[in-house]
């Protein structure tokens, strides 16, 4: 494995992360270590072996999903949920300028 | 009033009911004890007094009107902070949360109140449960009460040292790869990671979620067993919580466990385990051999394999699920000139080293190019892992192994290579990744006296064979082997 300065910001890009110099050289040495220690699972042959996603596929159905009936309630919440916002403009959370012209 | 020093679900009940103590009188010897104990050990990062003695008078005065008293009535708990308390600040151990009040209560947080516990506060936990040693909170690691200089494992930390150094009768924990089991380990209490599905999931601050799930920690098997009794269940609000009846766990808890097979995969037991912790628990199998349990030899050839599968799809769903926390709606802001700018100000700046470490690992193996080849592999090679447990438990009724490698080590000493302390991990992520329940309970300590963890997975939906084995080891004097 080999992770480069060039890995760690595409990555950074992607995740909407800001690093500091020093992170970003920190991280590219550790990620290198856990991802070749993670090649390990190349030893496997799973050609033939589906992925799992999720534990609950049983053979009981019980034990499956289950979903409630889709049915509207009523959810007035507004206003406790902006009062925990950084910049709330009731109804709405206010963020710096998208469209720029 | 009773100057028991410590407190179980029963002797609450019995005390309660020859009013030897009334709920609020209990409440008090609780925050006293933290008030004393807690600047100290950090367990607990939030107090809710208002709320706790709001339900100790509606229990006291369920007593003084002589009506039936719920299950948990009166009994002091905490809530690891990873789990929402309506009006009371849940940060997940994160400074991006610092100031987040949840608009709702957990689903467990309902059930324990609407069963009379008193909820005292939020504990302490590594920053969005993510960690083995609670030293990721963004708020200061938690000591171990048992041994001051050390870690309480984690990520749920501070809920073990809160149950340990006696600050609470009973807490819920989070376990997402061993973050019940391995700090009730290290901290010498039981705790009890259930069935996937079995308990619900909603409100719990989501980490992983095909695997994130809530149990309790308390000081005695029986006591584990009262909460999860309350806590399990189906629930509208989350859709994979099973549809699967609730035993009475607390009647099983006698049920004679001579005749059971207890498996003992070779894998659990090679290298890399400390000798003391190694002892300790071959005395702890052989324990349950005199019990009557029959050991049955069984290999479980995937293993070795579980970290690595654990650590890419655990972050892997970790970078999707906390893309949530961007400035916009809760907790941190960083000012930035744009919208994208204030996200990687927020977010950089906003969450602590391992969290961003875990996000950039799971970006990476969910990223162009790279997904079949980390996170669909892993996925496939979870498949291998629950294979070996779906055989296992064709053969045995349950599987005994150690819950952690090593007993708990200094403050410090285990920060600087990641992957080592993910390494140790290698007995409980195994259950995590099979969506099957286990319990770590006490087992003895080592010569420089920390306490050292056994054990004990079952079948999905196996709770009650689990904890039976484990009330009878406690009842054999395991605790103390």
């Amino acid at each position: 494995m080999k992770i480069t300065r060039e890995d760690v910001l595409h990555v950074a890009e992607l995740a909407h992360l800001e690093l500091t110099e020093s992170e970003v050289e920190t991280y590219r040495r550790q990620l290198d270590s856990i991802l070749t220690y993670v090649e390990k699972l190349n030893e496997l042959d799973t050609v033939q072996v589906e992925p799992m996603a999720q534990v609950l596929a049983s053979a009981d159905p019980a034990e499956n999903i289950s979903l409630r009936e889709d049915v509207p309630r009523v959810c007035e919440v507004t206003r406790e949920v902006l009062s925990g916002a950084p910049d709330p403009s009731p109804p709405y959370f206010r963020v710096p300028k998208v469209i720029e012209r | 009033m009773s100057t028991a020093e410590q407190w179980t679900v029963d002797s609450v009940r019995a005390a309660l009911g020859a009013k030897k103590v009334s709920a609020r009188e209990l409440t008090t010897e609780y925050y006293a004890r933290i008030e004393k104990q807690n600047p100290e050990l950090n367990a607990f990062l939030a107090l809710c007094p208002e709320r706790a003695y709001a339900q100790a008078e509606r229990i006291d005065g369920k007593i003084a009107r002589g009506e039936p008293l719920p299950p948990l009535a009166g009994v002091p708990m905490a809530i690891k902070d990873v789990i929402s308390t309506r009006g009371v600040t849940t940060t997940c151990g994160s400074r991006i949360l610092e100031n987040y009040i949840p608009p709702y209560d957990a689903w467990a947080v309902e059930c324990l109140e609407r069963a009379g516990a008193v909820l005292l506060g939020k504990t302490n936990c590594d920053e969005f449960a993510m960690g083995s040693s609670n030293e990721n909170s963004a708020y200061g690691p938690v000591r171990n009460p048992v041994a001051r200089d050390r870690v309480p494992g984690g990520s749920s930390g501070g809920s073990a040292a809160a149950v340990a150094a006696g600050l609470a009768v009973a807490a819920l924990g989070t376990d997402t790869g061993g973050s019940i089991r391995q700090p009730g380990a290290l901290c010498g209490v039981p705790g009890m990671m259930p069935t996937y599905g079995r308990v619900s999931r909603y409100g719990l601050i989501a980490f992983a979620s095909s695997l994130d799930r809530i149990g309790p920690l308390a000081t005695s098997v029986r006591d584990a067993a009262a909460v999860l009794g309350v806590i399990a269940g189906r629930d509208p609000n989350d859709s994979t919580a099973a549809a699967v009846s609730v035993p009475d766990y607390l009647a099983g808890l006698q049920q004679p466990v001579k005749g059971l097979r207890i498996g003992i995969p070779k894998e659990y037991f090679a290298e890399g385990m400390d000798p003391a912790v190694r002892q300790k628990v071959e005395a702890g199998v052989e324990l349950l051999k005199c019990l009557g349990c029959q050991p049955v030899e069984l290999r479980m050839p995937h293993t070795d394999y579980a970290i690595a599968t654990y650590y890419v799809i655990a972050t892997a769903e970790a970078s999707s699920n906390l893309a949530r926390y961007d400035g916009v709606r809760y907790g941190l802001r960083i000012a930035g000139s744009t919208l994208l700018e204030m996200y990687k100000k927020t977010r950089g700046r906003g969450f602590g080293s391992e969290v961003k470490r875990r996000i950039m690992l799971g970006t990476y193996a969910l990223s162009a190019g790279y997904y079949d080849a980390y996170y669909l592999k892993a996925q496939r090679v979870r498949t291998l892992i629950a294979r070996d447990f779906g055989e296992a438990f064709g053969h045995v009724d349950a599987i005994i192994t150690p819950t952690s490698p090593v007993p708990a080590f200094r403050l410090g000493e285990r920060t600087a290579e990641p992957l080592q302390m993910y390494l140790a991990d290698i007995y409980t992520v195994t259950g995590s990744l099979a969506g099957v329940p286990g319990i770590s309970v006490p087992c003895g300590k080592t010569p420089a006296g920390l306490p050292v963890g056994l054990q004990i997975l079952g079948p999905r939906f196996g709770e009650a064979s689990v904890l039976q084995i484990a009330q009878a080891f406690e009842e054999a004097g395991g605790y103390t082997i």
